[in-house]
């Protein structure tokens, strides 16, 4: 594995506006990095795992400071925004439960102090424990260049461990996440070896939504971490449940169906196999709180 | 225990204060004038030969001062470098495990000693590793150094049949008839139970910094357990007399074993010899996972035979250490002492071997071995606890040794507190009433330590205001510090305040052995406390003369001296200090103590598990656990509660979270992220259930502390999963992943 | 660069590279701060920036500027210990001490937010910084007997 060492030299630019960014980023070259929180970026850097020649700070910038909801617009999350402050933002407590849970997960109290949500998927590691909970909330990335801005489907953010879809020249300013329909519920459970400060061996998010005339899912997204190359949706096992009344048993074929669309590799923190039952078992359980809140069952 | 006014309070630790508000001095805070950095290049390959080593690139360099190899080391001139086992070894012709020293910079920053390192060309030639011990034993299999005998290490025995051998070390004892002995069980069980090599997990990680003075001595600050042996040992090295190096004590971020080891220090005295410059090491975390030394991973065969009442009749061990890649100190050594001592076996074969493989090399780690035999012993003692249907704790009463009782090394065992140690914990267990849950279970071990001999010195000065300055060469990893120091107090009457404990470097300081093997407030005490005595004899002696009566007529109490309850024949110890330095006086009062040859003071902790097991993911949490320990005397039990709650936190680490992922041979889990250490999040409160059955040889009774706690907790945990889950893991760690394969065969079947 | 630590300002050259833990040790001399695994995996560089926890070590220098931090050696205040660095003391819930700093760091952001936790809430706030030593529960309680103090 890698040791750590010295950090090579870098010329280090902390623009105030985003527009400042952009021009930084047009004319860098491609080694440039961004760094917000620098929780991985830093490490990385100590890692020897990059060596950017340039290092451009966005904490300055105003629009990556953003930490907005309304109804209408949705939940705006700024690129800089550190994980401690979503965990403590009313919106987000009363409205996306399964995001709180999932940010309130990763690293330790000072890694959230420092770290991002958009850190957390930018570093786009299959584990990363935002990604299932934004991937569920139907959630996009607004990235902006000297170009103009576009807002990425988290759905088609993820490319491979470790790259997104971001292209060069390009910054990640926000996510923006739908404000939940009503009747919806949703939660993110995670296994790890560790009670804190450990990677996900497998995470699951499910979120729900429900008809509240027949009780039938009006909806149902299943996302899983740590089972293939990116975070991802278990769409067969989603469509399956889509439309359904839920029993015990639905929830029992639904898991089923999400283990067989898992892609698990075996590594330090399992094997492919244990990761698969896992699948199960987080999906089962992640289905059986949201049909919880859901009043479904009890 | 009335009986003392200081020794047996909760006390506060003198060294807290300087800990809490961040001025405490630890190696790695020791910074020079005009000071070097050195850095070590390291070996990628698991088995390899050197074929070409050239430095020249790397010395060639602006800003480098130094470029060390093996060929300049003094020390491998005169001795094979398989004798200087606690040390880093630069390697020679070969490399026998990844992350070997290969050489060594020293430079004007970090960034170029770094940049050095790179520049060294190495030409390896790669050799099919050896990683498995067993593998490894086989007489077929080549030997990994061409001068490695058993038990005979770096020159051959007189014996002519005698070859190299990846067995470093062998033991056997043999007592009565086994086959006997087995014959007359009812129930005979035979396991086998595997653990990987663990990681001490001392937050601080390797630190050393070295100058040398215009006469030519070598001064070095670094977290060494033992001040007096690092000097021997860096002597050694630097082929120099041990007069010319003194070693200055520091704070130590933590060492349970793992500080006896030398990981730098001798490699920065080098370099700052060849400079003549101040130089700094430091290893980063990685570095210290893969190449300082963790406790060894193990392979235990045991076979037990019982009669159907449950006493046991015969027994038979064969314990095989992963030594990695170099003949560490032998963990053989101590399988002799603590392997089925605890119990009553009137047949038994104890083995151990310690084998090397191409891995990294092991070091002592909290009661070394000792654990993974327990591990073993006591997993199996709950077996057999199942299969007759009796209580586990009752079980281990029936056969527990007693006072007189012969251990197997044929020590005669003097006053233990095994028995009642038990006893204590089947009364805790009895108030706190039997678990509800069905996903829960608990676990009974035994852990025991027989202890170390070790031998200290110290100093007892009485200033002229009557406070008294305690002056010793041990470095405080225990609180040892403050122990000594309620024992100077108690000793004079005097309040905490008055005492002033220094840990002189070894210049100025008298011998410590390192502090290791929970020997040390055991046997320091008795040295401290002779040095109390010797003081007082003098102080009496000056007091009778005053008052011109009988010395031994005089008592100690609040700092002062009185002649058979007489208060106008009574003299504050200031005063008789005072008077003793004065122009006519006697000369300064110092009192002198030695210990030496002080039998061990055995001692058993019982430890009780609870958890509950998430049988859909395999996961456990401990819920609550409590160990029960005969303690001699607890001198602070503040300091003895906080030993016994760390080692079950590394025990609980241990059993279930932490072990080394190798592939072939590297080190995988190289992090504190990917080597987990429990958190606050992964342990319960822990009691710790003092028991006072004095020893007959430490002073006021104490006995060893610090290893008995760990050694029982990876049974301990095992056997509360199956008391959970019905699921036996017989090796380690016993992951999530594990116990859910366990829960599954056992669906099956 | 000016950085505001403990109260003091300094003005210092920084090369972008440096974290904020090598300058706090190095430059400023304030070796209170300790260095454990330099990945943020342990805690024990943890400081106060603007009165939150984080690691020093996976922060650069150069990103502090004009902010306020806190090093183990501003927590006593005109040489009275804080409530936390004395309940440490006096729980005995320091052993090699190396872990203390953060822990104690750590702990003082806790409360500050929330001063009346349960067990589960300081284990959970105290997550981020292993300690080998202790055991953790005489560090649980000494947290829990400054809220009280």
């Amino acid at each position: 594995m890698t040791s750590i060492r010295s950090i090579d030299r870098f010329e280090y630019r902390a623009p105030g506006s985003l527009d400042e960014t952009l021009d930084i980023l047009k004319t860098s070259g491609t080694d440039a990095k961004v760094l917000a929180g620098g929780t991985d970026l830093i490490l990385q850097m100590k890692q020897g795992l990059i060596r950017p020649s340039l290092v451009v700070d966005v904490k300055k910038v105003p629009e990556l400071n953003r930490l907005e909801w309304d109804e209408v617009g949705g939940l705006h999350v700024g690129a800089v925004v550190p994980l401690n402050k979503l965990a403590t933002f009313p919106a987000i407590l009363e409205r996306y439960n399964i995001l709180a849970q999932a940010c309130s997960v990763i690293g330790s109290a000072q890694v959230r102090n420092r770290g991002t949500m958009a850190g957390n998927i930018c570093n786009a590691a299959p584990s990363a424990d935002s990604a299932p909970a934004l991937l569920c909330l139907g959630a996009g990335a607004v990235v902006a260049s000297s170009n103009g801005a576009r807002s990425i489907d988290l759905n088609d953010f993820f490319v491979a461990p470790g790259e997104t879809a971001i292209g060069d020249g390009e910054l990640m300013v926000e996510i923006e996440v739908p404000t939940p329909p009503p009747h919806s519920a949703g939660c993110y459970i995670r296994h790890t070896t560790r009670e804190e400060m450990d990677i996900a061996v497998v995470g699951v998010a499910s979120f729900l939504t429900l008809s509240p005339q027949d009780k039938t899912l009006k909806e149902a997204r299943i996302a899983l971490g740590a089972v293939a190359p990116t975070p991802v949706r278990a769409h067969g096992a989603e469509a399956f449940l889509t439309g359904k009344s839920v029993t015990p048993d639905i929830i029992e074929e639904v898991a089923e169906k999400a283990a067989a669309e898992a892609n698990p590799i075996s590594d330090l923190r399992g094997s492919a196999e244990y990761r698969r039952e896992l699948v199960r078992v987080l999906v089962r359980r992640t289905l059986r709180e949201s049909c919880s809140e859901l009043g479904l069952i009890e | 225990m009335a009986k003392y006014s200081v020794v047996g309070k909760r006390v506060p630790r003198i060294d807290a204060l300087n800990k809490v508000t961040g001025t405490a001095v630890y190696s790695g805070d020791v910074i020079l004038p005009d000071m070097l950095y050195g850095k070590v290049l390291r070996n990628p390959h698991t088995h390899a030969i050197i074929q070409r080593l050239d430095v020249t690139k790397a010395q060639a360099l602006e800003g480098v001062k130094a470029v060390i190899t093996a060929s300049d080391v003094p020390g491998y001139q005169s001795r094979s470098p398989l004798l200087l086992a606690e040390m880093p070894h630069l390697a020679q012709e070969k490399v026998t495990y990844a992350g070997q020293p290969v050489a060594v910079v020293a430079a004007t920053s970090i960034e170029i000693a770094e940049k050095a390192v790179d520049l060294i060309e190495v030409e390896y030639e790669e050799l099919p590793p050896i990683l498995d011990v067993l593998e490894s034993m086989k007489p077929e299999t080549p030997p990994i150094y061409p001068d490695l005998y058993t038990n005979f290490i770096a020159s051959p025995p007189s014996d002519e049949d005698s070859t190299p051998s990846n067995i470093a070390y062998h033991m056997v004892i043999n007592r009565g008839d086994l086959e006997a002995g087995f014959k007359e069980a009812d129930l005979i069980l035979e396991n086998t139970f595997r653990t990987q090599p663990v990681h001490h997990g001392y937050l601080e990680p390797f630190a050393a910094v070295a100058s040398v003075d215009m006469g030519g001595k070598v001064i070095v600050w670094t977290q060494s357990q033992g001040v007096f042996t690092a000097r021997q040992m860096i002597a050694a090295f630097l082929d120099l007399p041990a007069s010319r190096v003194n070693l200055v004590p520091v704070e130590i971020g933590g060492a349970f074993g793992g500080k006896s080891f030398l990981a730098l220090a001798p490699l920065c005295a080098l370099l700052a010899l060849k400079t003549g410059r101040p130089v700094r090491m430091e290893m980063s975390r990685d570095e210290v996972i893969k190449a300082a030394r963790p406790a060894p991973g193990s392979v235990t065969t045991i076979k037990m035979g019982v009669t159907k009442e449950g006493y046991i009749t015969a027994a038979s061990i064969s314990l095989i250490y992963d030594a990695g890649g170099f003949p560490e100190m032998s963990h053989t050594m101590f399988a002799r002492g603590n392997t089925l001592s605890h119990y009553k076996i009137p047949n038994l074969k104890i083995e151990a071997f310690d084998v090397l493989t191409n891995k990294v090399p092991v070091t002592y780690y909290r009661a070394p071995g000792t654990p993974q035999n327990h591990f073993a012993v006591e997993s199996q003692m709950d077996l057999i606890a199942r299969v007759l249907d009796m209580d586990p704790l009752q079980l281990r009463i029936q056969n527990i040794a007693v006072e007189g009782d012969t251990a197997p090394s044929g020590e005669i065992l003097p006053k233990v507190g095994y028995k009642e140690t038990l006893e204590r914990m089947a009364e805790y267990l009895k108030e706190k009433g039997s678990l509800q849950g069905d996903d829960q279970g608990r676990g009974v071990a035994c852990g025991f330590w027989h202890g170390a001999t070790v031998t200290f010195g110290a100093y007892v000065h009485i200033n002229i205001d009557g406070s008294v300055t305690l002056v010793v060469g041990v470095t405080d990893v225990s609180g040892s510090r403050t122990s000594i120091a309620q024992i100077v107090a108690e000793e004079f009457g005097i309040p905490m305040e008055s005492v002033s404990v220094v840990v002189g470097d070894t210049d100025t300081a008298p011998w410590a052995s390192p502090s290791v093997g929970s020997q040390t407030i055991y046997s320091l005490s008795q040295a401290v406390y002779r040095a109390c005595q010797d003081a007082k004899e003098q102080l009496r002696h000056l007091a009778a003369a005053r008052f011109e009566v009988e010395a031994s007529g005089f008592e100690f109490a609040n700092g002062r001296l009185i002649f058979q309850g007489d208060a106008e024949k009574s003299i504050a110890i200031g005063s008789l200090a005072r008077y003793s330095i004065s122009f006519r006086g006697a000369g300064p009062v110092v009192g002198r103590g030695s210990i030496g040859g002080l039998p061990p003071a055995p001692s058993v902790a019982v430890h009780a598990a609870d958890v509950e097991i998430d049988k859909e993911t395999g996961k456990v949490k401990v819920l609550s656990y409590a160990v029960a320990q005969d303690v001699g005397l607890a001198v602070n039990p503040l300091s003895v509660e906080g030993q016994i709650q760390g080692a079950v936190t590394q025990g609980i680490g241990w059993a279930l979270m932490e072990g080394y992922q190798f592939d072939q041979g590297k080190v995988q889990n190289d992090t504190l992220l990917d080597y987990r250490m429990p958190t606050a999040t992964d342990v319960p409160m822990i009691d710790a259930l003092l028991v006072e059955v004095g020893s007959d040889s430490g002073i006021y009774g104490i006995r060893h502390v610090g290893e008995p706690p760990i050694v029982g907790a990876l049974a301990a945990i095992a056997n509360a999963i199956q008391s959970a889950t019905g699921v036996r893991i017989k090796e380690l760690p016993m992951t999530p992943e594990a116990i859910l394969n366990g829960l599954k065969e056992q669906n099956k079947s | 660069m000016k950085i505001k630590v403990n109260g003091q300002d300094y003005e210092i050259t920084v090369e972008p590279g440096r974290t904020l833990l090598d300058i706090l040790r190095y430059e400023l001399r304030l070796t209170g701060t300790k260095e454990g695994c330099g990945t943020g995996s342990c805690g024990s560089c943890t400081v106060l920036l603007d009165g939150e926890a984080v690691n020093s070590c996976l922060v650069f220098a150069i990103e502090v500027e004009g902010k306020e931090i806190t090093t183990i050696e501003g927590l006593s205040q005109q040489g009275k210990l804080h409530p936390l660095q004395q309940a440490f003391i006096d729980e005995g819930a320091v052993q090699c001490g190396f872990c203390t700093p953060g822990v104690i760091l750590t702990a003082k952001a806790f409360l500050d937010s929330n001063p009346h936790p349960t067990e589960l809430e300081i284990r959970q706030a105290i997550a981020g910084n292993l300690c080998r030593c202790t055991g953790y529960d005489k560090i649980v309680r000494a947290i829990m007997s400054a809220t009280n103090s």
